[in-house]
């Protein structure tokens, strides 16, 4: 099945096609920068010395391997064996650090003195101005204004690490916004600067690299259950925004058939209200972002601004390799409303004592859903790891409004 | 689509829908000696766009500019010049009769900045000229193929940058010109960052004509008329034909 090609490394195809989706669409002159990273990419991955150093700091610097934790009070509220991929307890905090380490010591590779990055909740902007002090990297991060109001305190982090933030001010002044930006930068300093590009969407090669540096959560999720279950899990869940963190936690598990594999969306107010940030269940295709993909549009094609309680997962798209695997039917995508996300938020923080960010909480309110159809088909309790991608202190906020606590 | 071969080729831009009367401005860039027009048709992201287009473009949004109203305005003015529609790859890939409406409209080709040879297959030999695009980073080897895949001119873009106007013509504008016409029986025309008559006359020299967008739109956002934009493209008209 075209599926199980991604997995083994054979999708996307030379171009950057998953299928239909992914690709390229970008303007001519940073098509000559595009084959220069892929090139440099395609060496690293083959390069000891690379793969060597992205080891070490992934282990002595960031934390990971991550561990697997079983869950016993979630649980027995959940009734299945549930396991969490804690990728929250990677530096910084989620697990983004594995993608900006590699791509910023991709960017020394490549002999650029300049990282670019966009950020909207602020989480990529804060670890891509950690892994550009580390590596001594000029880095300027693009916020939508109205992000950087909102997440005050993450301008403040990427500030004291050293970065340049510059607050978006055209359209939506949101993430979608700093991304546009963050591209009419790029085509201007393309010989100086690499895109530090915070997800697995973009033109190619940025989906497969970027599901690349994080694919460690699937491989060792993977090494993870069978050491401490002897048994592959029945079902993945993560919270699909871009689809990094998802893509990340799927990956290794893609060519297991019996691993059913669950994307959850931003359903934000309800897809039905049309305030929501579900591109696959609530979108239809199109181009945005120089992929081919699904996105929020109006019948003109004009995109469509996106909401969700959760910053990180308020974008209007999504990564291409996630459009393949739903079209394909290997993975499954459903929408998680605000309200469902932040009772599981709570929920979290009740029975485990672990305050998840708002994004993870939608893969936990997800996985507590399709529990009880999972145990219905496989007449047993389920085994379900759910890929905890980041921790909620920089939801505390919007915890506080939200429960009035 | 057919350019004139006796003298240089002048191409303004202009946002449909941007303002109520972009039409009559249509009508003065016309009888101001284009040769031709490009047609920006509004996308909510464009990210190849300076601050000056981007105005435009929300503006036009904001006004409720839509596909199907722009093209019927279009219709308008159809048979007069050439005329090229310029917008970005999510309005052309999600509509398999995007093409066709535009050719029914009167245009006669399509822009599309962010749809490089690697995607823009299923878009050539449709009855438009898919005009393609070229850069300062494009390599000779893919200049050859833009110079052979191209129809109706080649658009050399001569900045590494966005739209919009600037001080100077860019240094790299005479080498992508000199690269481009020594492969291209095509016309070439050279756009972004063209605004002054002194500018357009020495791009001129370089290769076939000249495409001027943002230099325009900044007018039209501070309110200007017909005429004034008509005396405006005169004097780079003007400028362009003393060479």
């Amino acid at each position: 099945m075209n599926a199980f090609l991604s997995a083994a490394g054979l999708l996307p195809d030379q171009s950057g096609h998953f299928g239909t989706f992914g690709g390229r669409f970008v303007p001519e002159a940073l098509i000559a920068a595009l084959d220069g990273l892929d090139a440099a990419y395609r060496h690293a991955q083959a390069d000891e010395a690379f793969q060597a150093e992205f080891g070490r700091l992934l282990r002595d610097y960031a934390n990971t391997p991550s561990p697997l934790y079983r869950a016993d009070r979630l649980s027995a509220h959940a009734g299945a064996r549930v396991f969490l991929k804690r990728e929250d307890l990677n530096h910084t905090g989620a697990h983004k650090v594995r993608n900006v380490l590699g791509q910023a010591l991709l960017t020394k590779r490549m002999g650029k003195p300049r990282v670019i990055a966009e950020t909207g909740a602020g989480q990529h902007g804060v670890a891509s101005a950690t892994a550009c002090a580390l590596l001594d990297l000029e880095c300027v991060v693009y916020m939508g204004e109205e992000d950087t109001r909102r997440q005050a305190l993450n301008v403040a982090r990427m500030r004291m690490l050293g970065a340049t933030v510059v607050p978006v001010t055209t359209g939506s002044k949101t993430l979608k916004d700093a991304i546009n930006e963050a591209l009419r930068d790029w085509v201007t300093n393309v010989d100086t600067t690499h895109y530090l590009l915070g997800t697995a969407a973009g033109p190619h090669p940025f989906p497969a690299m970027v599901r690349d540096f994080v694919s460690g959560i699937s491989v060792e999720a993977r090494r993870q259950i069978l050491e401490q279950t002897g048994r592959l899990p029945d079902a993945v869940a993560a919270c699909v925004g871009g689809g990094s963190n998802a893509i990340g936690a799927f990956h290794a598990f893609v060519p297991d058939e019996s691993v059913a594999l669950y994307g959850f969306e931003a359903g934000g107010d309800g897809v039905e209200t049309g305030r929501h940030a579900a591109s696959i269940t609530g979108g239809s295709t199109g181009v945005l972002h120089g992929a081919r993909t699904y996105l929020l549009q109006d019948e003109d094609g004009q995109t469509i601004e996106s909401h969700s309680i959760s910053a990180g997962l308020d974008y209007p798209a999504v990564g291409p390799e996630h459009a393949y695997l739903h079209d394909t039917g290997r993975a499954s995508y459903e929408p998680v409303t605000d309200a469902e996300a932040m009772a599981a938020f709570k929920l979290l923080c009740r029975v485990e004592g672990i305050i998840p960010a708002i994004e993870s909480a939608h893969a936990v309110a997800g996985a507590l859903r399709v529990i009880p159809k999972l145990a219905a088909d496989l007449g047993r309790e389920p085994v379900v790891v759910i890929c905890l991608s980041g921790r909620g202190d920089k939801d505390m906020d919007t915890a506080r409004d939200f429960f009035g606590v | 689509m057919k350019l004139p071969s006796d003298h240089k080729i002048l191409m303004p831009y202009l946002t449909g829908g941007a303002v109520a009367d972009w039409t009559d401005h249509l009508r003065a860039l016309i009888d101001a000696g284009a040769d031709a027009i490009e047609i920006g048709l509004p996308f909510s992201d464009p990210t190849l766009d300076g601050a000056t287009i981007q105005e435009a473009t929300h503006a036009a949004l904001t006004r409720g500019a839509t596909l199907r109203g722009i093209l019927t305005r279009v219709s308008e003015v159809a048979g007069t010049v050439p005329l090229v529609a310029s917008t970005y790859a999510n309005l052309v890939v999600r509509d398999r009769d995007f093409c066709g409406n535009l050719r029914d409209a009167g245009f006669d080709g399509l822009i599309v900045p962010d749809l490089p040879l690697e995607e823009c297959a299923e878009f050539e030999n449709q009855d438009l000229d898919l005009v393609l695009l070229a850069s300062p980073a494009t390599t000779d080897e893919r200049l050859d193929e833009i110079a052979r895949r191209s129809r109706g001119f080649v658009y050399a873009v001569t900045v590494m940058g966005t739209t919009g106007e600037r001080e100077t013509l860019a240094a790299s504008a005479a080498d992508l010109a000199r690269r481009l016409t020594n492969r291209c029986e095509l016309p070439v025309l050279l756009g972004f960052g063209i605004s002054t008559p002194a500018q357009a006359a020495q791009a001129a020299q370089l290769a076939d004509g000249v495409v001027i967008g943002a230099a325009i739109m900044r007018r039209v956002l501070d309110g200007a008329g017909p005429a004034e934009l008509g005396a405006y493209l005169r004097s780079i008209r003007e400028a362009m034909d003393e060479g």
